[in-house]
């Protein structure tokens, strides 16, 4: 009997063998795809008012007070909004102003936050911060900047900016960043306009409201751990 | 030893291959610059503030490095067309007039980077400034002369492929090389939802440096075997193909593991930590099959008595070992050091994927373009064996070992960073600053700063080296 080649020094076999890897690898994405796509589009004003959670709640989010708890049975923090039913679900009824309002309309939080998405590009916001941890490293992470304790009632950058909101605070900040140095290292004037500070402050809000399974991980829980402080 | 060197004269390919490598050599050398005004913004907060400030130097930074990389790459394939597929590469005439559009768009885009930086919260901005999305922050207009280009490119690779010998490296590229343009488009558009935004972009950045980049890798490395130290074809494209297998087995799912934080379902956590676990296995593969070839054919010459090196060309084979090693080390295992949700909860975001980053670019694709451009200089001047100059090794050992260093550094970093602004303080604003004011973390941020002016050192030698090293009496003609 003649001593046949073996398959496995076939360069056919492994050609076909890398297509039909390839192809199956490639099928399952975009099936995963059209599954997570459903899930990450974002919700509306409607989802808000019924109680529906979203992993992208709607824009009018901003009308809402958006807190980050510990959930029990997720087993991390996830984002609530307007507050906590005492098991880490939303409840959806308890209101924050944001710049003097809490009834923004559908479109005029759209819009708010369409120009904050804007701004948050056209000022190059990832190439020194990282939003949702994608970015870079040379300044804080923003994902849920939010509801940082510096910018909160009695915090450091807000008692700095003389404002008695943190959604003001953060505004002033943005139009001149290099009047209130924290650090030597500062940001600089990137040429916000008091509208586009405005959308900027609704789009971190929106972002705080995003469920990101618990990243960042304990955020503000811990004050005080370095230093003493 | 083998004979299978290459000439450039007379290819008009070959002859577009190298205004390709030279524009990316340039490009390679400001990614460095701009590298440097970066690292020194760590060390010196004020320097150059509100002139350039860091996002601007770290924007051209990045975008430079993958501009001279996708430069070096379509350099690359016009090069090795005419070898593999036996002809002259069909449409040279619209390639060139492709490079000429390509170059003129990058510099427009790179002085606008530089001069206008940010515009107003609009479209406009969008269209003409930029993007402002890490790594393909090109502007809107810009997006489109790409996909011009690399589709004008893709079609002279299939019309050479399909006109002249189809080898198994050329179908490998042809597939490749499709994907690789097509997945550019997922890039290019705007929407208000970050998450599906950055969904999204992960498609364009981990489907390229993850899956199709790495492919390309490998069919260079193919290509580089053969016609450097004479391995054979039909072991090199078996092994080939296996690679591609593994690459994108593991790769495509593999982008489970950047969707572990930015809003989408938990089963990501399951799916990239299982894929992107298996990452590293085909880059051993490849450090392996590149060892493995070298030894058996230099053992082959061995056996003939015969005291001579298999390598026709050092300088681009130590390049091409130091991508077998530099893939695996810095693509593989610093990939894998924080690719689990477990681990990458605290670490993303931080440093530590600095220092992947860092390494990764350049023992992946970095060294193996290198190696390329040194296959070209040989060919170009009709080189039978080309040796290394003195320059040829204070580049190689500068480049690499600066890297390294870097790495290093930023790994130091990343650990202060996690262990202090995550784990302590729970990544506030305030914890990220009591993170980087820590002691380790600005000693480390000095000697990144040190080891990236000796890369850069390096990169001095190299452009010298790649200049003159043709000319040099040193080599056997």
């Amino acid at each position: 009997m003649a001593n046949k080649v073996s398959v496995w020094t076939d360069n056919r076999f492994w050609q076909r063998s890398a297509a039909w890897v390839t192809g199956f690898a490639a099928v399952l994405l975009i099936w995963l795809t059209f599954d997570t796509s459903a899930q990450i589009s974002m919700g509306t004003d409607a989802d808000l008012q019924n109680g529906v959670t979203k992993r992208v709640p709607g824009p009018t989010v901003i009308n809402y007070k958006i807190t980050y708890e510990m959930s029990a049975k997720r087993g991390h923090e996830v984002p609530i909004i307007g507050g906590n039913d005492g098991s880490g679900m939303s409840l959806f009824q308890e209101k924050e102003k944001f710049f003097g309002r809490d009834d923004y309309s559908e479109e005029e939080a759209g819009a708010l936050l369409h120009l904050g998405k804007l701004g948050s590009q056209t000022k190059n916001c990832m190439n020194c911060h990282t939003l949702l941890g994608n970015g870079a490293y040379y300044a804080p992470d923003l994902t849920k900047s939010w509801l940082d304790p510096a910018w909160q009632d009695g915090g450091t950058m807000q008692a700095m900016t003389g404002k008695s909101t943190k959604e003001e605070a953060m505004a002033e900040f943005l139009q001149h960043p290099s009047t209130y140095p924290t650090h030597a290292r500062m940001m600089p004037d990137l040429g916000i306009t008091a509208e586009e500070a405005k959308g900027l402050v609704a789009f971190l809000k929106h972002m705080s409201s995003i469920d990101t399974n618990g990243f960042p991980r304990n955020f503000g829980k811990i004050q005080g751990a370095v230093n003493g402080k | 030893m083998a004979s299978n060197h290459l000439t450039g004269i007379g290819s008009e390919s070959k002859q577009l291959a190298t205004w390709y490598f030279t524009f990316a050599a340039i490009l390679f050398g400001a990614q460095l610059l701009f590298g440097l005004v970066a690292a020194i913004q760590y060390v010196m907060p004020g320097f150059l503030f509100e002139i350039l400030d860091f996002s601007v130097a770290r924007m051209i930074h990045i975008n430079a490095l993958v501009v001279w990389m996708v430069f070096a790459m379509f350099g690359a394939v016009y090069w090795l067309l005419p070898d593999e597929t036996g002809i002259e590469t069909v449409g040279i005439k619209i390639g060139k007039l492709l490079y000429w559009v390509f170059v003129a768009a990058i510099v427009v885009v790179v002085l606008v980077y530089i001069f206008v930086q940010v515009g107003p919260a609009d479209e406009t901005s969008i269209w003409f400034i930029h993007e402002g999305r890490e790594y393909i922050e090109a502007p809107r207009w810009a997006d489109f002369g790409i996909v011009v280009v690399a589709l004008g490119f893709v079609a002279n690779l299939f019309m050479t492929g399909m006109k002249g010998k189809r080898s198994g490296i050329v179908t490998v590229l042809m597939a490749d090389m499709i994907a690789f343009a097509g997945l550019y488009l997922t890039g290019m558009f705007f929407t208000d939802n970050i998450t599906v935004d950055q969904y999204w972009w992960w498609w364009v950045i981990h489907l390229w440096v993850e899956a199709t980049w790495e492919v390309y890798v490998g069919a260079l490395a193919a290509y580089g075997l053969i016609t450097m130290i004479g391995a054979h074809r039909k072991v090199v494209e078996m092994w080939l193909w296996i690679e591609v297998a593994m690459l994108f087995g593991s790769g495509i799912l593999g982008m489970g593991h950047h969707y572990f934080w930015i809003g989408t379902p938990e089963y990501w956590w399951e799916i990239g930590a299982l894929f992107s676990a298996l990452e590293p296995l085909p880059l051993v593969a490849m450090f392996i099959h590149v060892l493995y070839d070298w030894g058996k054919t230099q053992g082959g010459q061995d056996a003939t008595g015969q005291k001579l090196s298999v390598i026709s060309n050092k300088p681009a084979f130590t390049w091409f070992v130091l991508n077998a090693f530099g893939n695996f080390l810095g693509a593989g295992i610093w990939g894998f050091f924080h690719t689990l949700p477990q681990v990458n909860l605290y670490t993303h975001g931080t440093q530590f994927t600095s220092a992947h980053g860092h390494l990764a670019f350049f023992g992946a694709y970095a060294t193996i373009l290198i190696g390329m451009m040194y296959i070209a200089v040989q060919g170009v001047n009709g080189i039978k064996v080309m040796k290394s100059t003195k320059s040829s090794i204070w580049a190689t050992w500068m480049i690499a070992g600066g890297v390294m260093g870097m790495t290093v550094a930023l790994t130091i970093a990343g650990y202060v960073q996690v262990l202090v602004s995550r784990a302590q303080m729970g990544a506030t604003w305030a914890g990220y600053f009591d993170g980087q004011s820590g002691l380790w973390f600005a000693q480390a941020m000095d000697w990144r700063l040190i080891m990236g002016a000796v890369t850069f050192i390096g990169f001095l030698f190299l452009a010298k080296d790649l200049l003159s090293i043709g000319k040099s009496p040193i080599h056997e003609r």
